[in-house]
């Protein structure tokens, strides 16, 4: 073991000085995660990141509704609110970009509602914007489809009591109607981010796609000094061939939990990314370590040189890492595609990941990924291991 | 680079006069094809051993068996009293091997090289790095010791291949054609250095295919082609083995084919063996018959342009044990 060490020593000393190592490792992901997640941040469905301006000429009951429980509802979900004065400020501020949509309340709008007539709300939108009036017109669809039920219920009452209610019964079965719970909303997050930001949620996906690459780096090295003759001399020295594969495990399993260590401090503090409960952080990145280390080491068996080695594990990683969502939440989107991401062992890391993101969950919460993690890694480390008597040769 | 008279010796024998190396019937297969048959030898301490044939014949598995590197399909290997096998660990303490190829790393100094392979040896800190300032005076890398050796030239890189493998003092040194695209210089000084060693009381085993090494350097010489072992012993040994025959090399052109073919029907001519530029013969009485060879050579189409008579050498020997030349 004391050899196998030494080996995996010599090993890391070299990665540090081999530049690609360190690229590969910790400087490509981290800056790939914090180009991502400030261009596209949002856009995986889980932070909507818009905001409305609202103008409230009405004033009344029907108008708090939307303005004190609708709207307000949505600020978890990224949605930034502004109180406009009049319309001609909110139309500026649209047509400038510094409000996706507003809301436009007319006066008597309370009015119309209450009465039989139409009542209508005006939504101003920047045509720059592309999620902000979707997301306004699902608001105003929902708000008036709550309208509408209120005014069926009110009407089914009056026709059941067999004639029109009085204003103070119709004032009272608005205040009852308005007091239920609100019908959902069609503004919801979007899969594969249960509990991710969307810094954390690029973090944790890019840091995961690239831990199968440095999670490779062992049995390439294992191949590469089989290439440049030092397997002879290492497997002429005292050391056991078990010495030799254990140091390139070795290696592999400190190089991919240093380079995940340091990218999630670093994202902790350069991104605000938020991964949540330590312990199970920890867990999480072990295990998905040990299932990249199989995985890679099996493709690694397959090929007779180096390059070879590094071109499979490239190709595995990176349809493994689409398929397992770690740049597109598709993990646990329909179909096909969400039953085929259970394949990959990057779904399992990034369903993990985003259960305790954010401290929604606890250790518990991800023991049954982290389980099939093990059991992935175990089955193809172990494969591998058959395999590499043939690597483990001089030449 | 100087003589490695100061890394004197080497290990100290675990076994009170026995052979230092061992081996028995060695034998390696790849699929159908047979690549060591039944080779086995031993070496003394103090003794220099050849391997000598020509790429193919079987040199590097012998070695990469010995040394624990192939796994073998029969054969017993005992190195310093100790069996060895893929896995032992003792035996191969005793070994120190200096692989064809260049096993160092480029990225790490000189020194760093040898202080890893020095704690795979199972070396204190504190020895390998007087063991390390020992060998690096005497390869002639002292001022050069904190460079990595990515920039090193070839022949700096050699000398560090080798003095890795003198670092733990290893009572057997194995070293696998250590001078192939090696310059002149740099190959006399290695050359030079593995006598120093083996004066120093080191078992040596050398494989080459340059007859003019196994002759300087070997107290005995193996003869190997395709996996076996044709001849062994020392250079007057072996050289016996052509009796009074004599070797004579015909410089010539034109059908070389037919002209050695025709000359192998004559009488007193063992061996008749065309290269490129000339024929190669083993014969008896080699005076009298040339007048008949030359006139065999013209009628068969071919010109001789010179004629040497070659005192009997170990190319001769190998020539006559299997019909070829060793750089064929």
């Amino acid at each position: 073991m004391k050899k196998a060490f030494i080996i995996a020593s010599k090993d890391i000393k070299r990665s540090v000085r081999d530049r690609s190592a360190i690229v590969t490792a910790v400087v490509a992901p981290l800056a790939l995660a914090f180009i991502l997640s400030t261009v596209l941040g949002g856009a995986d469905g889980s932070s909507l990141n818009v905001t409305f301006a609202i103008v409230d000429d009405d004033g009344g009951e029907a108008s708090a509704v939307l303005i004190d429980d609708i709207l307000p509802s949505l600020e978890d979900e990224g949605v930034e609110l502004v109180q406009s004065d009049s319309i001609e400020e909110a139309r500026r501020m649209a047509e400038d970009g510094d409000v996706d949509s507003a809301f436009i309340i007319p006066d008597g709008f309370t009015e119309a509602v209450q009465s039989t007539e139409g009542a209508e709300i005006t939504i101003l939108t920047n045509a720059e914007s592309e999620i902000g009036p979707q997301v306004a017109q699902s608001v105003a669809e929902s708000y008036a489809a709550e309208l509408n039920a209120v005014r069926l219920s009110i009407g089914t009452v009056a026709v059941s009591a067999g004639g029109a209610p009085s204003p103070t019964e119709m004032q009272e079965l608005q205040a009852d109607a308005s007091e239920r719970p609100m019908p959902a909303l069609l503004v919801e997050s979007s899969a594969g981010s249960r509990q991710f930001d969307s810094n954390t949620f690029f973090a944790a996906g890019i840091g995961v796609f690239f831990l199968f690459f440095t999670a490779q780096l062992g049995a390439v090295s294992l191949l590469q000094e089989r290439k440049e003759g030092t397997l002879a001399r290492l497997l002429a020295a005292p050391v056991s061939r078990g010495a030799v594969v254990g140091a390139k495990a070795i290696y592999s399993f400190v190089i991919g939990v240093v380079s995940m260590a340091i990218l999630i401090v670093a994202s902790r503090f350069l991104m605000d990314a938020s991964w949540g409960d330590p312990v199970a952080v920890a867990v999480v990145v072990l295990a998905a370590v040990f299932a990249a280390m199989g995985l890679q080491s099996l493709v690694a068996t397959l090929a007779t040189t180096d390059e070879q080695a590094a071109g499979y594990g490239a190709v595995v990683g990176v349809t493994l890492g689409l398929l397992g969502g770690t740049f597109f939440p598709i993990a646990q989107g329909p179909g096909l595609i969400a039953k085929l991401s259970y394949l990959s062992p990057h779904s399992w890391i990034m369903r993990a990941l985003g259960e305790v993101s954010g401290g929604a969950g606890t250790l518990v919460d991800v023991l049954p990924a982290v389980a099939a993690l093990v059991l992935f890694g175990a089955t193809t480390g172990t494969i591998a291991l058959i395999r590499s008597r043939n690597l483990v040769m001089a030449g | 680079m100087t003589a490695i008279a100061q890394t004197e010796p080497v290990g100290r024998p675990s076994t009170e006069g026995g052979p230092v190396l061992e081996c028995r019937g060695l034998e390696k297969s790849y699929k159908e094809r047979r690549a060591v048959a039944g080779v086995g030898f031993e070496i003394e301490s103090g003794e220099t051993y050849g391997l000598l044939g020509p790429n193919g014949a079987g040199k590097t598995t012998t070695i990469s068996m010995i040394c624990g590197l192939l796994a073998r399909d029969a054969g017993d290997v005992t190195v310093d009293g100790k069996p060895l096998t893929i896995n032992s660990t003792d035996a191969k303490t005793a070994i120190g091997y200096v692989p064809q190829d260049l096993a160092i790393y480029p990225d790490l100094t000189a020194k760093e090289n040898l202080m890893f392979f020095g704690r795979l040896y199972g070396m204190s800190r504190s020895d390998i790095k007087q063991r390390s300032a020992e060998i690096l005076d005497v390869i002639g890398l002292s001022d050069r010791a904190d460079e990595h050796t990515s920039g090193f030239s070839g022949g700096m890189k050699r000398r560090l291949n080798i003095g890795i493998a003198l670092l733990h003092k290893p009572r057997l040194l194995v070293l696998d054609e250590p001078t192939v695209g090696v310059d002149p210089q740099s190959r006399n000084a290695i050359l030079g250095n593995v006598e120093t060693l083996s004066e120093a009381g080191m078992a040596v085993l050398y494989t080459t295919h340059y007859m003019e090494e196994a002759e300087r350097l070997c107290d005995r010489v193996g003869i190997i082609d395709e996996g076996e072992i044709k001849a062994e012993g020392t250079r007057r040994e072996l050289i016996a083995i052509l009796g009074e025959q004599d070797r004579v090399s015909l410089e010539a052109s034109g059908d070389l084919a037919t002209a050695s073919r025709t000359l192998t029907s004559l009488d007193g001519i063992d061996d008749a063996t065309h290269r490129e530029s000339g024929i190669d013969l083993i014969l008896t009485n080699a005076s009298h018959r040339l007048p008949q060879i030359l006139e065999t050579v013209a009628d068969a189409g071919a010109e001789v342009t010179s004629v040497n008579v070659v005192e009997p050498d170990l190319e001769a020997v190998f020539l006559k044990l299997t019909g070829k030349a060793l750089r064929d």
